[in-house]
C-alpha cells in the first residue's frame, strides 16, 4: 500500500470512529513515515542500488 | 539545597535526623505544592515512620549505607505496595500496587525513604507534563512554563527541596528534558541495566529507570541503590586533563536557542581550558532518529493501550488519546523499518565512542516552555514544541547508550541551561566518572533553584 492510499484509507477510518482531530496527526505521521521509507538503511529484495560500474569491456 | 552526600556526612555526625530532614521535606510540600503541583500522592505518616525507623536503626549501628533515612519521591508510574500508581491517568482508577517494583523494594533495602508521588505527563507519553488527570505541573523558575517531562513532578521535587532526590523514567528524554528545564542532573542508564518491571510501560523497548538528584555523585549513588548495590561509593572522577570528548554538531547544535548556544559554547571552552580534547565528529543518520524513534514508540505504545483505548477512551486526556490513537495505524513493515534505523544509529553512536570518552551536546535546544505553547521560535521558524524537547534525547534511548543531563547555567531570564554527555553502552559507571570530572567546569551549582 501506497503512503498515500494509506493515509486516505486512515482519514477515512478515524472520521468514521469520530476522531477528526486526528487529521493533522495522521498527516504528520504520514510525512514521517515518508521519511522512513526513504532512508538509505532499509533493506530492498532488489539488493543494493549503488552507482554503475564502469568496465572496459 | 541539601545534597544526599551532606545530608549523609550530617546523620552520621548526629548534627541532624531523618525525622527532621523529612518534616522539612514535607512542609516544602506544603508550602509549595500548591503553586506548582509537583505531587499526586504525599505519603507524610508512611515517610515519618520510616524516617524514625532510619534513625532508629543509626542509633543501634544499623547504617543501611549512603541512602539511609534520605527522603526521595518516585514518579507516579512505579508500584509502592499498597498506593495507587495512577500514572497520572484517570484510565487507572481504582489501581493499588500489590507489591513494590523491583528498584522500589532496592531503594527500600537502601533505607530511603518515600515521601510522596510525583505528577508527570499522562503515562509518560508527553514532554511537558501538561497533559495530568491531576493538571499541569509548574517550573519553579517560572511558573507559567513548563518543568518538562514526562518526569516534570518528579524534577521539581528535587529543584526545590520537596525530596533530596527522585525515580524517574526516561523513553524519549523524560528524566534528561525535566532535569535541564529545572536545573538538576539526570541520569539515564545504558538500556536493560536497570530494572522496568513495576513500571507502567510507555515502549518496553525503549523505557528507562533512572535518577534525578541534585549532583553527579547524588546521582550515582541512587544509580547504584537502584541496581541493588546500596553501599558503593562513587567512582573517581576521571583526570580532565586529557579527557577525549566528541561534539557531535550537525543535527545537534543546527537548531538552538542563542542563549542555549551561548552557555552551550562556554562550557567547551571552560572544559579545553581545563585540559580536555574535544573533537567534531559526525552521527551520519542522526537528522533520521526523529522518524525512527516515532515509529517505534508509537507502536509500541498503541499495543499496551488498545484494550484501553475501546472501552474507556474518555479517561484519558484528549492530547495523549490521540497520539495513541495515531499509533494504531503505524504499519508492520515500517516498524521493521525503524528496527533498521535503530540498528545503524547504534552502530554509528558505538563508532563515535570508539575513541572518545563521551559524547557531549545541549540537553534541550530551548529553555523552559511556557505552559500552552504548541511550537517555540528558534532562529528564523517557529517549531513544534514536542519535536523541539525530543530533539537532543531521543537518539541515545534509540541506540541504548547512557546519558546524563547537567546544568550549565541560566538565560538572561533566569531559565535553566543543561549540557548532556552520552557514554559508551552498559558503562554507565564510566560515564559518571567523566561526569564528576566536568561538573564543574561547565558550571556546577549554577541554575539551582533558591527559592
Amino acid at each position: 500500500m501506497t503512503i498515500e492510499s494509506w493515509l486516505q484509507a486512515a482519514l477515512a477510518d478515524a472520521e468514521k470512529r469520530g476522531l477528526p482531530e486526528l487529521k493533522p496527526l495522521l498527516e504528520g505521521l504520514a510525512r514521517s513515515t515518508r521519511t522512513l521509507r526513504g532512508a538509505d538503511f532499509n533493506d530492498d529484495a532488489a539488493g543494493p542500488k549503488g552507482p554503475a560500474l564502469q568496465t572496459n569491456a | 539545597m541539601m545534597t544526599i552526600e551532606q545530608f549523609g556526612r550530617r546523620l552520621r555526625a548526629r548534627e541532624l535526623t531523618a525525622t527532621r530532614v523529612t518534616e522539612e521535606c514535607l512542609r516544602r510540600i506544603e508550602a509549595d505544592n500548591p503553586r506548582l503541583n509537583a505531587f499526586i500522592t504525599v505519603m507524610g505518616d508512611g515517610a515519618l515512620r520510616q524516617a524514625r525507623e532510619a534513625d532508629q536503626a543509626i542509633a543501634a549501628g544499623d547504617d543501611r549505607g549512603p541512602l539511609h533515612g534520605v527522603p526521595i519521591s518516585i514518579k507516579d508510574l512505579l508500584d509502592i505496595r499498597g498506593i495507587p500508581t495512577t500514572a497520572a491517568s484517570r484510565v487507572r482508577e481504582g489501581h493499588v500496587a500489590s507489591s513494590d517494583a523491583p528498584t522500589i523494594a532496592h531503594l527500600r533495602m537502601a533505607g530511603a525513604v518515600f515521601i510522596g508521588k510525583t505528577n508527570l505527563h499522562e503515562f509518560a507519553f508527553g514532554t511537558t507534563t501538561e497533559d495530568s488527570a491531576f493538571g499541569p505541573a509548574r517550573n519553579p523558575h517560572d511558573p507559567t512554563r513548563s518543568p518538562g517531562g514526562s518526569s516534570g513532578g518528579s524534577a521539581i521535587s528535587v529543584a526545590t527541596g520537596m525530596a533530596l532526590a527522585t525515580i524517574g523514567t526516561d523513553t524519549g528524554g523524560s528524566i534528561r528534558i525535566p532535569a535541564a528545564a529545572c536545573g538538576i542532573v539526570g541520569l539515564k542508564p545504558s538500556f536493560g541495566e536497570v530494572s522496568i518491571d513495576g513500571v507502567v510501560p510507555l515502549s518496553r523497548t525503549l523505557d528507562h529507570v533512572g535518577p534525578l538528584a541534585q549532583s553527579v555523585t547524588d546521582a550515582c549513588l541512587m544509580y547504584h541503590a537502584l541496581l541493588g548495590d546500596a553501599s558503593a561509593k562513587p567512582p573517581a572522577p576521571m583526570p580532565i586533563h586529557g579527557l577525549r570528548l566528541a561534539m557531535p554538531r550537525r543535527y545537534f547544535c543546527d537548531l538552538l536557542d542563542d542563549a542555549v548556544r551561548a552557555r552551550f559554547e562556554e562550557a567547551i571552552e571552560r572544559l579545553q581550558s581545563a585540559g580536555a580534547r574535544i573533537d567534531d565528529i559526525e552521527i551520519p543518520h542522526a537528522s533520521e532518529v526523529a522518524t525512527v524513534y516515532l515509529h517505534i514508540v508509537l507502536a509500541d505504545a498503541a499495543a499496551y493501550h488498545a484494550s484501553a483505548l475501546e472501552t474507556m477512551a474518555d479517561r484519558y486526556t484528549p492530547n495523549v488519546r490521540l497520539r495513541l490513537e495515531m499509533g494504531r495505524y503505524v504499519f508492520g513493515e515500517d516498524y521493521v523499518r525503524a528496527l533498521a534505523g535503530r540498528e545503524r544509529l547504534t552502530r554509528e553512536v558505538d563508532a563515535a565512542l570508539s575513541q572518545h570518552d563521551a559524547l557531549i551536546l545541549p540537553s534541550l535546544p530551548i529553555p523552559a516552555p511556557a505552559i500552552g505553547a504548541n511550537t517555540v521560535q528558534v532562529g528564523a521558524t517557529a517549531e513544534p514544541v514536542r519535536n523541539l524537547m525530543l530533539r537532543l534525547t531521543q537518539t541515545f534511548n534509540v541506540t541504548g547508550h547512557p546519558a546524563i543531563a547537567m546544568p550549565s547555567g541560566l538565560t538572561p531570564d533566569g531559565l535553566p541551561c543543561s549540557v548532556q554527555l552520552v557514554g559508551r553502552r552498559m558503562q554507565t559507571d564510566a560515564l559518571l566518572r567523566v561526569a564528576l570530572a566536568c561538573e564543574t567546569q561547565i558550571g556546577g551549582n549554577a541554575g539551582k533553584y533558591e527559592g
